[in-house]
């Protein structure tokens, strides 16, 4: 099958997601090796993705979730606690609800996440086999398009990657995501 | 901070949000607080890229997190906690926009037509913009700002599908589309950022501040 550019680009999108067909996908990736242009956007559309979808982009205003949790405190119904008297409750909340599932698996010996804001995953078979790169945050199967320095990964183990502080890539493994 | 325990040898059970929403509709108020804490940042994101404002959009996320809290027994379980917010945090940026901002005008580019084709420009010395760079805040500045010039039917998708990661499925039903329109206008909203961006074109980019010795700032 041979396409034409137009319909490379109409379906970057959909090559990016892993939604195209067998015979579709065999066809783009033809067109890409002689295309230049076409390369061009889908890899520029492919790091639009990356640089977009990295939690560093999530940035609030400072002060922000103080003011708004201040703003709660004074629409809550019958509760006149005093923002410090908050915190006091809500970490000793944490506490509790992590104590239902806790006991052996101390929170507090979790390896660090390599990511700030990324979120550690669920449920993840610890002999799955994942790629990691040296410089990257998260693991992934092989083949995502989202790996992140390619030159640079290597495979090991889900338990290893956990261990070292990867998170789940939220493209290829966000079975194992929770929010 | 742990807001999801986790483990390898015990790895059924996550954060047990359901739980949690559950003792909040029992009475435990302040639990909410926990409820919320890990998607402010996201929902606050939401009703930026809707309102391009940081006061309206700070204000908006107040309003939206304490309607949640005040309907937080009209929440069904088969949704996620997150789109729900999430779709609250819509409605009142979409509320506030048409009170207090009737009659801003939206960017030229939204008044593209969505249905004809797209074409993506060709840049003669594309490159990459690595993920490191977003350290900086002037990239992270440039990216917003890239962001902001889109129409906003493709801005809204492009912050729930690529920034909070819904599935097409979750931000069609968010926005109340259908997910033909959710992949139409993702496709369009991720090709014009990837010119937008392209440095050196009359894009977002200052060639002053990037191009500066010839060099690109990656």
């Amino acid at each position: 099958m041979v396409i034409s550019c137009e319909e490379v680009w109409r379906e970057i999108s959909n090559y990016l997601e892993g939604e195209v067909d067998p015979s579709l996908r065999a066809a783009m990736e033809e067109h890409l090796r002689g295309c230049k242009h076409c390369t061009a956007v889908l890899d520029g559309t492919r790091n639009v993705v990356q640089l977009y979808g990295d939690e560093r982009m999530f940035e609030v205003p400072l002060g922000f979730s103080h003011r708004l949790h201040r703003r709660l405190e004074k629409n809550m119904p019958g509760n006149r606690r005093s923002f410090l008297g908050w915190m006091v409750a809500a970490a000793a909340a944490v506490l509790v609800a992590g104590s239902f599932e806790v006991a052996r698996s101390s929170v507090f010996s979790r390896p660090e996440l390599r990511s700030e804001h990324a979120q550690p995953g669920t449920g993840v078979p610890p002999d799955m086999i994942v790629v990691v790169s040296a410089n990257g945050k998260a693991f992934h199967v092989a083949g995502c398009p989202f790996i992140h320095d390619k030159a640079h990964i290597q495979t090991i183990q889900a338990r290893e990657a956990l261990r070292q502080g990867y998170a789940p890539c939220v493209r290829c493994m966000k079975k194992y995501l929770t929010a | 901070m742990p807001e999801e325990v986790t483990s390898l040898e015990h790895p059924a059970k996550p954060f047990n949000e359901e739980m949690l929403i559950q003792r909040i509709r029992d009475g435990e108020h302040d639990l909410f607080y926990e409820l919320i804490r890990p998607y402010e940042r996201r929902v606050y994101s939401t009703a930026f890229a809707i309102l391009r404002n940081e006061a309206d959009a700070e204000d908006v996320v107040q309003e939206a997190v304490l309607k949640a809290f005040k309907h937080i027994r009209q929440f069904r379980a088969e949704a996620r906690f997150s789109t729900w917010l999430t779709q609250i945090t819509i409605n009142e940026a979409r509320m506030w926009r048409r009170k207090e901002h009737a009659n801003i005008m939206e960017p030229i580019i939204d008044r593209q037509d969505e249905e004809g084709n797209y074409t993506p420009r060709d840049f003669a010395d594309w490159r990459e913009i690595p993920l490191e760079t977003l350290e900086r805040k002037e990239i992270r500045q440039k990216l917003a700002e890239a962001l902001a010039a889109l129409g906003e039917k493709y801005r809204e998708i492009f912050v729930l599908r690529d920034m909070q990661h819904l599935s097409i499925e979750e931000t069609a039903n968010a926005l109340g589309i259908s997910t033909a329109s959710v992949k139409t206008r993702l496709l369009r909203a991720r090709l014009m950022l990837r010119d937008l961006l392209a440095p050196g074109f009359g894009g977002s980019w200052s060639t002053k501040l990037f191009l500066a010795k010839g060099t690109k700032p990656w």
